[in-house]
């Protein structure tokens, strides 16, 4: 549907354009290589139109003094047929040659590209971006003066008290039915309104302004009216990256065809030019037809930083579905497991096998098909591990509200130095922590003890025919409970065990990610291209590829082979604070300090899916087992629970006090484990709380969603511990519930 | 919103700055500065709010502010990472604020000879807890066998309690007791506590390793953190030993083991009021086994004695309930023991008084109580019992052990500890009506005769409590100086004055006497304490018979003398004569014949007020705790 009236159409683009320097301003010169290369195989013809674009790239790359990516930008646009030679390189390295694969169906449209580096969400529109490169590009931060320039417009700084009170008076005397949906206006104009008065020197007004009216806005913008509060002078608006966000982003709101013809008609009648304005330029108003939400409703979808999501944001197809399971033969050793069953449950074995049987005959219709992008191949080693799985996965208990998982923790001690992430192996063999004091330490949880591979010479000395060879590489003379590795320069605050258990990765306020070998226990690869701290990071459930997001708003898709990212997901108006993959690795969902979730695409690098209604940052995700379902926690305390087909909410859980670090489905997804900051772990039975989703044709469609507060009796069971946030969660593969943390006491 | 306030840098401190760092600044500029100073300082801090987030803590550091300010391009600020607060110190004259920085002797620090060792070594551990159905979590000390093993530091901490406790060092067995009592983290072990503490059967000879165990138990049942469960069964059942059963250690006289099975009634009924719910059917269990000891003449008075005061700490209805009916049995044979006064004779005599003292304290609480109810039943639930177990008196009142839980006898558990008798094997539990306080009175006036009465010579309190009790009873208590006419039998009061004078001197010395029962003691305690004396007294004298009583090499010896009156009187007690005693012991103690001092002692019976609480007594035990 249209969704703005006629007038707004060129204020759309505008902001549009300036979207895309502030994803620029936040880059860096490393990521800015990343990019050019990231996307260059893909661009085969390049029209005029782009050659425009990209010869305002590469001013902007010659005045930063970036020599060699113009090299090789120069290279790869202005002579396609070289771009073939690093392609397959590419996909060599890959291993699988199906990188090709990505590159291939990227599809060869150069703006498309372009588009995706520098701002997924912004849609055509290349002309004008050079415009702003150019301008901004002597100076740091070169597109703030343009953002800020909107401002510029002059009114009578004492009126606008008098505007928003009209207004105000305006949306209190309307229906009721009307009122909640235009009550959304008040905190972007409230805002919009305050900035003008600040940018334009009026300190006092905008003082008198704020004080008058911030206490009417809602209370989940408290956080932002504190940092908003504190920002009096224009030269304060230089640099500072949250009203940046707010400049740079239209606040989305979602009204009633109805409600917004009747504010319309007011601002009209009034003569009201500075709030029109406002609307026009700053607000991209999202009309639907139909009946006006409720309060409610706008209450759980509102809170982010940029209002709302557009609904056609959350159209695109989402193959949620998993992959097909590779058919491995069970191993001869059957004989042992029969003896097994007839010892304790002959029922288990036939249906599970059933289960895995039809699950690899069916393709799911919902699911991408298996090459959508390359995976890599399976290693002997990793058939053996699926085995082992599949064994594990016969034993596993099946959980319920009236079978709750046993839950283990394991906490950490003397932990002086300050634990900051964790990560458990798969098969819970191994457990991993990130410290403040920059060092990565792995311990082994089963009595088998760590142990390095030989040393080159000692290795020479081998009988590699052996049958035990992969025993005899090992060091028996280095085993030990843990082990220590040093390299990173700042704390560590992801960490993520690869499936094969061979490799780990940290990421560090240094600004990098490093992929450590847990066979010698040293540094193989430091990725650089975040420049800012780098907050989470996580390996693909099909290893090779992993995702980084930190500070710097942009989420960098790698594999373990490339230094340097394959896709940068840019999109975000603050930190990305978490990040995890999709059980299929076709998606990456990321979650943000701007109170949004975003889903991206690992083909397209495009962002198929934006979810708000958290009230603050957003510290944990997780996916459930079948690839349909998102839960996020915030430090709001709440966890949502998001639909990913539909692009919908589907449930809010309500019971902790503090922020949710840690999120984790069990391994069938019938329960919800939530591990939190109020030393509390949670579960919830997820079963029912996608069960009684309505997902009829008319919420589908409008996004509309009435959310029942059933918390209560989803939540089934409280650990506490005593004094010890609860940083991570694990389901071992036979549903037992493992924890982390660090005493606090 | 409106009252934000922020921390703000005034232009005087901007000025000051400047003035330090030699730059002289308009007072305009220091506006400005200061107030840009005030935004960059809330940035700062906002952005050092995230590397908090990120680590995963509520505190912000130093290090957190410092990386903030990297970030904006400013120098960290370095020398402020302690960990421990810094002192903020003002200076008057000058208006000055600093952070106090003390000098750090160099050369001291390097030739320290105590080099801090370093933290130990970070590492994980693993803890277990899981819901029960309901969803709520189990408290610990459940943990499921399964995964139930025992980690190095725990079997460390079992060897070392246990031998701390089982050990010589008093000082250490009170800190091991101690941690027992409040540590969370122990559940694991509670099966090896109580395995251990079953062990009192081994040791029935060593009257010092008995209480060392029912200390144990003591603190296992204070643990806040330990959920005893079933094991609760285990723990009475050695607890019941130690008051019922004729431990070795009794065969001498000399052994106190009556503080022991003192201790031991008042843990029971501690733990029968605090983890009572956990068995079902617990306090039948406990009723007849004590039941049973009472009725079995065979078993020696030790044993009856351990009964009773076991009956007493568990309440006054279970004294009515149990002991009251079997009085008169009992009575017969109590009192030919007491009115056996041959040599042979005189330790079982001796432990025979101490039943009979036992016997009175609890009927005289039973009495006072039931008239207390009595009265309440009008009052409502106002006032204190005098002589409550536990001390709360909602509590009481609530308990299951004052109105015992309806449950039927039938449902009493099987396979239950040695000690805890069965319901309907072995003895019947009687079909028992509650007795009206007046005519139980009178049965128990005719037992005890004006010992009884002497303890409600106050008579005020109980009198005025029960209007509806007839003026028989009330008389024979509200005029104690006076004939108790309306009563078949005629009795005098007795007229007792106590003088006593004890010189100061060490309560507890091992080998000398206890100290002489002082009548003013608070409780049960002073009784105890008092009777074991006599006890022991009495022990000496037929061990060192006829020797002088009071030999043991005493500075000051207590000096107290005693005027006695009055008519032992009652139906069936013709052996007691009218009497008049008066002894002053000390120096001519050795004329006086040990057994009648040991005679005539529980027949002054115990003027003191009623136990108040039993916390209180509990605690004052002549113990090495």
């Amino acid at each position: 549907m249209a969704a703005v009236q006629g007038g707004m159409g060129d204020a759309d683009i505008k902001t549009d354009i300036k979207t895309e320097p502030s994803a620029d301003g936040f880059g860096n010169n490393n990521a800015n290589d990343g990019r050019v290369l990231s996307a260059s195989p893909g661009s085969t013809p390049v029209t005029p139109e782009d050659q425009q674009t990209l010869l305002a790239v590469l001013q902007f790359l010659k005045k930063n003094k970036l020599t060699e990516s113009v090299e090789i930008l120069r290279r790869e646009a202005g002579l396609p047929e070289n771009s073939l030679d690093p392609k397959a390189n590419e996909s060599a390295g890959a291993g699988s040659g199906g990188a090709a694969g990505i590159v291939d169906l990227e599809g060869g449209d150069a703006s498309s590209l372009l588009s995706r580096v520098t701002g997924s969400s912004s849609a055509g529109a290349q002309a004008p971006t050079k415009g702003t490169v150019q301008s901004g590009s002597g100076r740091d931060q070169p597109d703030v003066s343009v953002v800020l320039s909107a401002y510029s417009q002059q009114g009578d700084p004492t009126l606008y008290k008098v505007y928003y009170r009209d207004l105000k008076k305006f949306i209190e005397t309307v229906l009721d039915c009307h009122r909640a949906e235009l009550s959304q206006v008040f905190y972007p104009l409230f805002v919009h309104m305050y900035l003008e008065l600040v940018y334009n020197n009026h300190e006092s007004e905008a003082k008198a302004f704020f004080e008058k009216f911030s206490g009417d806005q809602e209370c989940y913008y408290e956080e932002d009216l504190r940092i908003l509060s504190g920002l009096t002078k224009k030269e304060h608006m230089r640099g500072n990256e949250t009203l940046l966000d707010f400049r740079t982003s239209k606040f989305v709101l979602r009204i009633s065809r109805d409600s917004y013809q009747l504010l319309k008609r007011h601002l009209q009648e009034r003569q009201n030019n500075q709030i029109w304005n406002i609307i026009q330029e700053h607000l991209y108003i999202d009309i639907f037809d139909g009946m006006p939400r409720s309060k409610s409703q706008i209450d759980a979808m509102s809170g982010s930083l940029a209002g709302e999501a557009k609904r056609e944001a959350n159209k695109t197809k989402v193959y949620y579905g998993l992959l097909k399971e590779p058919e491995i033969e069970l191993p001869l050793d059957d004989e042992d497991e029969e003896a097994e069953n007839e010892e304790g449950k002959p029922k288990k074995k036939k249906p599970k096998k059933d289960s895995v049987g039809s699950k690899s005959k069916k393709q799911d219709p919902n699911a991408p098909s298996q090459n959508r992008i390359p995976l890599p191949e399976l290693k002997d080693s990793d058939k053996l591990d699926k085995i082992m799985y599949m064994k594990e996965a016969t034993k596993r208990i099946r959980l319920g509200p009236d079978n709750l998982p046993s839950v283990c923790f394991y906490t950490f001690l003397n932990a002086y130095q300050g634990l900051t992430a964790v990560d458990l192996t798969d098969d819970s063999s191994l457990i991993a922590g990130g410290f403040a004091d920059s060092t990565v330490r792995v311990w082994s949880v089963t009595p088998k003890k760590l142990r390095k591979v030989k040393s080159a010479a000692d290795l020479n000395l081998i009988d590699k025919e052996s049958d035990d060879v992969l025993e005899r590489i090992m060091d028996e003379k280095t085993a030990s409970e843990s082990k220590i590795m040093y390299g990173h320069s700042g704390p560590v605050y992801g960490i993520s065990f690869s499936p094969d258990r061979n490799y780990l990765l940290s990421s560090s306020e240094d600004g990098t990610v490093r992929l450590w070998s847990l066979l010698t226990f040293t540094c193989l690869v430091a990725y650089k291209g975040h420049n800012y701290p780098v907050w989470d990071t996580q390996f693909s459930p099909y290893g090779y590829y992993f995702v980084s997001g930190g500070h710097d708003r942009v989420a960098r898709l790698w594999a373990t082979d490339h230094y340097q990212p394959l896709r940068i997901f840019s999109g975000h108006l603050a930190d990305i604070t978490c990040t995890r993959f999709h059980p299929n690795s076709n998606y990456v969902a990321t979650g943000s300090s701007d109170r949004t979730i975003r889903l991206w695409d690992v083909l397209s690098g495009n962002c198929v899916r934006i979810f708000t209604g958290h009230k603050g940052p957003i510290h944990s995700l997780a996916f459930s087992p079948n690839g349909k379902f998102l839960a996020s926690g915030a430090t709001d305390g709440r966890v949502l629970l998001w639909d990913i087909g539909h692009g919908l909410m589907v449930g809010e859980l309500k019971g902790h006090t503090d922020t949710i670090y840690s999120l984790r489905f069990s391994r069938d997804g019938e329960i919800l484990a939530s591990g939190s900051m109020d030393n509390t772990v949670r579960l919830w039975d997820a079963m029912k709380a996608f069960d009684d989703l309505e997902t009829d044709d008319f919420t589908a469609a409008t996004g509309h969603i009435h959310l029942q507060d059933n918390s209560q009796e989803l939540l089934l069971g409280t650990y506490t511990t005593k004094s010890t946030p609860v940083i991570h969660l694990h389901f071992t593969r036979r549903n037992l519930l493992l924890a982390a943390g660090v005493s606090q006491l | 919103m409106t009252e934000r306030r922020f921390a703000e840098v005034s232009r005087e401190s901007v000025r000051l700055m400047a003035e330090g760092a030699g730059v002289e600044l308009g007072d305009d500029v220091a506006a400005l500065l200061a107030e840009d100073v005030c935004y960059r300082l809330r940035e700062a801090t906002q952005s050092s709010s995230q590397f908090m987030r990120h680590a995963k803590r509520r505190k912000l550091t130093v290090e957190d502010f410092n990386r903030a300010l990297r970030w904006s391009n400013v120098e960290a600020i370095c020398g402020y990472g302690a960990q421990d607060a810094l002192p903020f110190r003002s200076v008057k004259e000058g208006e000055l604020f600093f952070v106090e920085d003390r000098d750090v002797n160099l050369v001291e620090l390097a030739l320290a000879t105590n080099i801090p060792k370093g933290c130990a070594e970070t590492m994980v551990r693993v803890n277990v807890s899981y819901l029960d159905g309901k969803g709520n979590l189990e408290p610990q000390g459940t943990v499921p066998t399964a995964v139930q093993s025992l980690s190095d530091d725990l079997l460390k901490y079992y060897q070392q309690i246990t031998r701390a406790i089982l050990g010589e060092d008093p000082h250490l067995m009170k800190v091991a007791l101690l941690d027992l009592q409040s540590n969370s983290k122990i559940a694991a072990l509670l099966p090896y506590f109580v395995y251990v503490i079953s062990g009192v059967k081994s040791v029935s000879h060593d009257l010092e390793q008995l209480n060392r165990l029912m200390h144990m138990v003591k603190s296992l049942v204070q643990n806040p953190y330990l959920y005893l469960g079933s094991y609760v069964r285990s723990l009475v059942s050695s607890v019941m030993y130690c008051i019922l059963e004729p431990l070795a250690a009794s065969i001498n006289p000399l052994n106190d083991h009556w503080t022991l099975r003192d201790y031991a009634a008042l843990l029971l009924s501690h733990i029968f009021w605090t983890h009572g719910d956990l068995v079902s059917g617990l306090y039948h269990q406990i009723l007849l086994s004590l039941q049973k000891v009472l009725s079995d003449p065979v078993r020696p008075l030790c044993s009856h004695y351990g009964a009773v005061v076991g009956l007493h700490a568990l309440g006054w209805k279970a004294v009515e309930r149990v002991l009251f009916p079997h009085l008169p049995a009992y009575w017969a044979n109590l009192q030919a023991v007491l009115d056996d006064y041959s040599v042979s004779n005189a330790q079982v005599k001796a432990d025979g008084h101490k039943v009979y003292g036992a016997i009175l304290v609890a009927v005289e609480r039973l009495l006072k109580m039931k008239a207390l109810s009595l009265s309440q039943s009008a009052e409502g639930q106002s006032g204190a019992h005098p002589g409550s177990v536990v001390g709360a008196v909602s509590y009481r009142v609530n308990s299951p052990g004052l109105s015992p839980p309806p449950e039927p006898l039938s449902e009493a558990a099987l396979g239950i500890a040695s000690h805890l008798q069965v319901g309907g094997a072995g003895c019947h539990w009687e079909e028992w009506t509650p007795v009206p306080l007046p005519a139980m009175y009178c049965e128990l006036y005719s037992f005890f005769g004006d010992s009884l009465a002497v303890r409600f010579s106050t008579g005020t309190g109980f009198g005025t409590h029960s209007p509806c009790t007839p003026s028989q009873l009330s008389d024979s208590r509200k005029e104690p100086p006076g004939p108790a006419s309306n009563l078949d039998t005629t009795r005098k009061m007795p007229q007792l004055t106590a003088n006593l004078n004890i010189s100061p001197r060490q309560d507890g010395s091992p080998r000398t006497d206890p100290p002489p029962p002082s009548l003013s003691g608070p409780g049960s305690r002073s009784r105890s304490s008092s009777s074991c004396s006599r006890q022991r007294s009495a022990g000496l004298s037929r061990e060192v018979f006829p020797k002088a009583r009071f030999t043991s090499p005493q500075t000051t010896p207590p000096a107290f003398s005693f005027l006695i009156g009055g008519r032992q009187m009652g139906q069936r007690c013709q052996g007691r004569r009218p009497f008049q005693t008066m002894f002053a012991t000390t120096p001519p103690v050795s004329a006086i014949p040990p057994r009648t001092y040991a005679h005539k002692l529980p027949v002054i019976g115990r003027v003191g007020k009623p136990v108040r609480r039993w916390t209180c007594s509990h605690y004052s035990l002549h113990l090495p705790l």
